[in-house]
């Protein structure tokens, strides 16, 4: 279970204090799938990434299964089972997709066969790309794929998709869809995704509104996605494409 | 052979064992060890400065392991190797010097190798460089290459410095005939205080030439590297000269491209990038549970790979 206790994440501009996240309080029950949407700029993706360890809290503390792990790295964080897709997966040359996977299922020595399982489960042809260099030959939608592929690898049990739509086309984000439905009936954990995308809130469990960097409001899906929908805060699929 | 001599002929040759084919073992100085094949020919000079490899033409899929060995603290050496390569022929040859100086004498080889393809010659070239001990004398190597190419011919060149050699002056030279082509590929890693230079001269004088010079570097601590690359296109050519650099550290990198076109068919293209790690790469490998410092091993290894 991660809990948040009055999170804040704050920084200077123009010699301005500005509040990215105020004081945000949460709990996320283990097994759930989570989804995290609201305007842009509401402070979404920082706190998924406060979450992660990549940025720090200015205040308030985290705890996961009890424990205090505001002051941990982000590899600490990522050894106790938090695992983080990126928006936008980072590019390597010189390192292939199998390596990126040995790399986080922790297992050197994981065969060819078992690393193409998880490039057929984002609805990839394993073999056309397993020994591909994770690098701008890819496509956004490819990198995507790989990027989810790896965080299931990690078999961990809370994962955080941030805007996993974001950068990809229409076409792909329909398929990644199957993905995260799969994902949804296998669940072996919880998962936080960050989305506008109504079709992503719909598979969700429960709901979070984040706005000015505020918790508006948060629920089960049934109470609180009929509000959102027709708000910018729930695209239907084609609306970010109009 | 002693343990240490074995375990730098495996880092330099990969050899675990004696190599098939034409073989010629060279360990403090001297002749180790040597093999001839019905194709492949190896004599010594005259004059005793090094070897001259003669490849039959039309010679096909064989090899040519020429590692050499220092062991001893405060050897120096110049060698003069030649390899002349028969028309059509084609082979891959494998160079590579490690020196092990466990002794406060610094120890140096400076190879001097020329090719000579006939027209339609293949050749893959690998040339690995190693250095270990943990003698303050230094661990010198400064190879000269020089590649002669007649029509047709082409030679791929993998030059590859990873570890231990305190400096490194390279300097590499090629003419190329009508329609040769030659592919270089060098990585390189310099750590500490070491000091490495590469040096590139590509003359393209035959019409329908190309050239392709890859460079990639990892320069750690307080180490310094220089990079220059000159293509010069005399004739109707192509040529492409790629360095690619992470800097770390306090480490120090110039890249000195240069590009000359003397005709003008001549079509040359220069990219040269210096930079540090991405810090979004770190940060990635570490959300996949590697320390900060597993994440920048695992980024070079795969840079220089």
């Amino acid at each position: 279970m991660l809990e948040l206790k009055h999170v804040s994440f704050q920084v200077e501009e123009n010699g301005k204090e500005k509040k990215i996240v105020d004081d945000v309080s949460l709990v996320l029950p283990d097994d759930e799938f989570i989804a995290v949407t609201g305007p842009n700029g509401g402070g979404k993706s920082t706190l998924a990434k406060l979450i992660a360890g990549i940025e720090r809290p200015t205040a308030g503390t985290i705890l996961f299964d009890g424990k205090d792990i505001t002051g941990l790295s982000v590899t600490e964080r990522a050894r106790m089972g938090i695992s983080f897709a990126f928006q936008q997966p980072v590019r390597f040359r010189g390192i292939k997709v199998l390596d990126l996977i040995r790399i986080a299922s922790g297992n050197d020595k994981l065969t060819v066969a078992e690393g193409c399982e998880y490039l057929s489960a984002v609805g990839l042809c394993a073999r056309d790309y397993i020994n591909r260099e994770v690098n701008a030959s890819l496509s956004g939608g490819e990198l995507k794929r790989i990027e989810i592929a790896t965080v299931l690898a990690r078999k961990t049990r809370l994962t955080i998709f941030d805007e996993p739509e974001a950068g990809i086309d229409l076409w792909s984000f329909k398929n990644l869809i199957q993905v995260f439905q799969n994902l949804r009936e296998k669940i072996r954990g919880t998962i936080l995704i960050i989305s506008h995308q109504e079709r992503i809130l719909n598979i969700a469990d429960e709901i979070i509104v984040l706005s000015d960097g505020k918790l508006k409001q948060a629920g089960k899906k049934e109470e609180v996605l009929p509000g959102l929908l027709g708000t910018g805060d729930a695209y239907p699929t084609c609306g970010r494409f109009e | 052979m002693n343990e240490i001599e074995k375990r730098i002929i495996e880092e330099v040759a990969d050899l675990h064992e004696v190599p098939m084919g034409a073989y010629n073992f060279r360990v403090n100085g001297a002749l180790d060890s040597r093999n001839t094949t019905e194709n492949v020919d190896i004599r010594s000079k005259a004059d005793g400065t090094g070897i001259e490899v003669y490849v039959k033409p039309g010679t096909k899929r064989e090899s040519v392991h020429i590692p050499v060995v220092i062991s001893a603290s405060g050897l120096t050496e110049t060698v003069y190797n030649d390899f002349f390569i028969g028309e059509g022929a084609d082979v891959l040859i494998v160079a590579g010097c490690g020196i092990h100086n466990c002794g406060s004498q610094d120890s140096e080889h400076d190879g001097v190798h020329r090719f000579f393809l006939k027209k339609d010659a293949r050749v893959k070239y690998v040339e690995k460089h190693y250095g270990s001990g943990d003698g303050e004398g230094k661990r010198i190597l400064n190879p000269v290459t020089e590649v002669t190419m007649d029509e047709g011919s082409y030679m791929e060149m993998e030059m590859v410095q990873i570890e231990g050699v305190t400096s490194t002056v390279r300097k590499n030279i090629a003419t190329l005939g009508k329609k040769a082509n030659l592919v270089v590929h060098e990585r390189l890693m310099t750590h500490d205080d070491q000091f490495a230079v590469s040096e590139y001269t590509v003359e393209l004088d035959g019409e329908g030439s190309s050239a392709n010079v890859v460079s990639r570097s990892v320069a750690k601590d307080r180490s310094r590297q220089t990079f220059v690359s000159k293509l010069h296109g005399n004739a109707m050519c192509s040529g492409h000269s790629e360095c690619d650099s992470i800097i770390m550290d306090e480490a120090h990198i110039e890249a000195i491209p240069e590009i000359t076109a003397n005709s003008p068919e001549a079509s040359l293209i220069h990219e040269a990038a210096i930079g540090k790690i991405a810090g979004e790469q770190i940060v990635k490998l570490m959300t996949l549970g590697l320390t900060e410092k597993e994440a920048e091993e695992r980024i070079v290894d795969g840079f220089l790979k």
